[in-house]
């Protein structure tokens, strides 16, 4: 194994993965518009793509505690809510061009998510056993509530008004792109590696010299990091955010999310984030049935494909191509093979 | 072999769970590049010490120092660090990453590339994962595992199972390796190999070597000095030939055998 061949390969794939990229964006601007009007799908149908990309980065972002650091988070909607507030109110109070407070209000919203992440996560990743599922799902419920509670400040159960509109189908594909991207960079490195190695057993983690609890709470305000984002690219999509939006049933949406597509796989929470957020508007005259809808989903996954629609399985373009040449390869093999067989019998 | 030098110094440990004295009084000094044997009946504290070593547990009392540093108070990423690393008696590898993965966990503290460097793809980044993935290629290859390189651990067969966690401890680069049961399951030939792996690791880094194990071949043929637990005590310490001669062992050992 030449380390040089190590690295070829790596620039061959990056090349590949930005060609992917500017492809999607292509398709995209072609689907909806340069301005998000203009494009083959009329004003509505473009739309989707914002909640689309919102839910695959919270599922995304979820699943790198919950799939990659084998920890379960209950109140992913919290960070979320967190992000979108303090990205609202940081629109709303400031006066930049739009071209700069849109994007740092983003990065706002996704850093004070972060720090609540950290003083979340602290306490309750330093305990053995499962007491971060129970600390954040109080957590996602105590938020809502305290933000119901200083109407002063985030318009309470009225709602906050007046945010600016600026989240676009681009800005949320940018997004999605940079989130995929640093996410993924994170797991594929030696960061990445001992998180994984928490996930399949802490007390050997530790014992080859992992900080376990360090890298818990960091990989936990990560992801709330990301969730911050999406929450503030939804406060500037909807314009109005009201508190009853986040609230448990979300939490649960994004882990359902994550679970269907697999706990460990990013592709499978992009496909599966990507077609829960279009299912409801496929089915609009069910949509009151959506919960039902996706606990049978849940069930049918868990009893035919317990570990998610895609496992554990990370896609990635030059693997993918080079399964398939392989299986080609093994099919005309197989058939030598057979026409062997049959001349000897 | 000796020069009166001490690694690794444990005085007095102790520990109590709940009522029952799992280990007490016990005393070691190590010194570098020896190798120690472990052993004594089921349940006698051996796997409990390992604990203590490794501060998975808390000793109820007692002092663990190595090199001077006083391990109290550490965690066990801690105690790693310094140089105290081990394998399990009942495997517990990164199952479902690949085998030079895991290797490569254990080299993280002998990796410095930042988060900010790792996040954006910085020239110190590729150099280092390069570097990792040529040293941990060269560990697998000091017990054979570098053909099962990018398996997942978890599909290895078990007797390259317990050398990945031999592996594993040692890319942690530490001063002394605690082996627990690393011939359990293992066949004759299998053992063999290993007690020849076992004097090639202390000769090739170094490393002081502390053996539990039930194969008394094994234990007899590769340790130099022996110490026998039972019942959380110290019953006996000597060469191979003193403990092989001694009454008292032979009656613990006998003993257990007429109980079972
Ligand atoms: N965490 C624990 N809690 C309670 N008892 C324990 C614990 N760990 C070990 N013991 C007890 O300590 C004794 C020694 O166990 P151990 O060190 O595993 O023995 P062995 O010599 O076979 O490795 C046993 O009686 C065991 O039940
Ligand atoms: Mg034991």
């Amino acid at each position: 194994m030449k380390p040089t061949r190590l690295i070829d390969k790596t620039w061959f794939r990056y090349i590949i993965n930005t060609i992917a990229v500017l492809l999607a964006f292509g398709l995209l601007v072609l689907l909806t518009g340069p301005t998000g009007e203009g494009g083959l799908l009329n004003k509505y149908m473009s739309q989707i793509f914002i909640p689309m990309g919102i839910n695959i980065i919270l599922a995304v972002s979820l699943n790198l505690t919950a799939g990659f650091l084998g920890q379960l988070p209950l109140g992913h909607a919290g960070f979320m809510s967190v992000g979108a507030y303090a990205a609202a109110l940081f629109s709303i109070h400031t006066d930049f061009p739009k071209a700069i407070s849109f994007p740092l209000s983003l990065i706002v919203g996704g850093i004070v998510a972060a720090i609540f992440g950290i003083l979340i996560g602290l306490p309750a990743l330093r305990l053995k056993g499962d007491y971060l599922a129970i600390i954040t799902l109080g957590f996602g419920e105590i938020i809502r509530v305290i933000i119901l509670n200083i109407p002063k400040i985030t318009g309470g159960a009225y709602g906050l008004k007046g945010i600016p509109k600026d989240t676009t189908v681009i800005s949320t594909f940018v997004c999605v792109v940079i989130t995929l991207f640093l996410i993924h960079a994170l797991i594929k490195s030696r960061h990445g590696r001992a998180i994984i190695s928490i996930r399949e057993d802490e007390i050997a983690s530790e014992a080859s010299g992992i900080p376990t609890t360090y890298y818990k709470v960091t990989t936990f305000s990560f992801s709330a990091f990301f969730a911050g984002i999406a929450g503030g690219l939804y406060a500037h999509f909807i314009g109005v955010l009201d508190p009853a939006e986040f609230g448990f049933m979300r939490s649960v949406e994004i882990l359902v999310m994550v679970v269907l597509g697999g706990m460990g796989s990013i592709i499978g929470s992009v496909v599966a984030a990507g077609a829960l957020t279009v299912l409801p508007e496929v089915l609009r005259g069910f949509s009151e049935y959506r919960m039902v809808v996706y606990s049978l989903l849940l069930i049918v996954v868990m009893v035919f494909k317990p570990s998610g629609l895609f496992g554990r399985y990370d896609f990635s373009l030059c693997g993918a191509a080079s399964d398939i040449a392989k299986a080609i390869k093994k099919l005309t093999h197989r058939n030598k093979l057979g026409i062997h067989e049959e001349a000897g019998k | 072999m000796n020069n009166g030098e001490t690694l690794l110094n444990v005085r007095n440990l102790g520990i109590n769970f709940a009522g029952l004295q799992a280990l007490d009084d016990f005393n070691v000094q190590v010194a570098p590049e020896e190798i120690v044997g472990l052993i004594g009946p089921n349940g006698a504290g051996k796997t409990t010490v390992f604990n203590l070593l490794t501060n998975v547990y808390t000793p109820t009392k007692g002092s663990i120092d190595i090199e001077g540093n006083d391990t109290r108070g550490k965690s066990t990423h801690g105690v790693a660090q310094a140089g105290i690393a081990r394998t399990f008696q009942n495997i517990r590898l990164f199952k479902n990453m690949t085998v030079i993965d895991n290797v490569k966990v254990a080299l993280n503290n002998n990796l410095r590339c930042s988060m900010f460097e790792t996040l954006l793809r910085l020239p110190t980044y590729w150099k280092e994962e390069r570097e990792a993935e040529e040293r941990a290629l060269e560990l697998l290859d000091v017990l054979n595992l570098r053909a099962h390189a990018y398996d997942l651990a978890g599909s290895l067969p078990y007797g390259a199972q317990r050398r990945l966690e031999i592996v594993r401890a040692i890319a942690t680069n530490p001063k002394v390796l605690l082996l627990d049961e690393p011939a359990a399951g293992m066949n004759p030939s299998e053992t063999a190999e290993l007690m020849s792996n076992i004097r090639k690791i202390r000769d090739r880094f170094h490393v002081a070597i502390i053996l539990i194990e039930h194969d008394m071949n094994l234990v007899m043929g590769v340790c130099e000095r022996i110490i026998v637990l039972n019942y959380g005590l110290i019953i006996a310490t000597g060469s191979p030939e003193e403990i092989r001669k001694n009454p008292t062992v032979i009656e613990a050992y006998l003993g257990q055998q007429r109980g079972e």
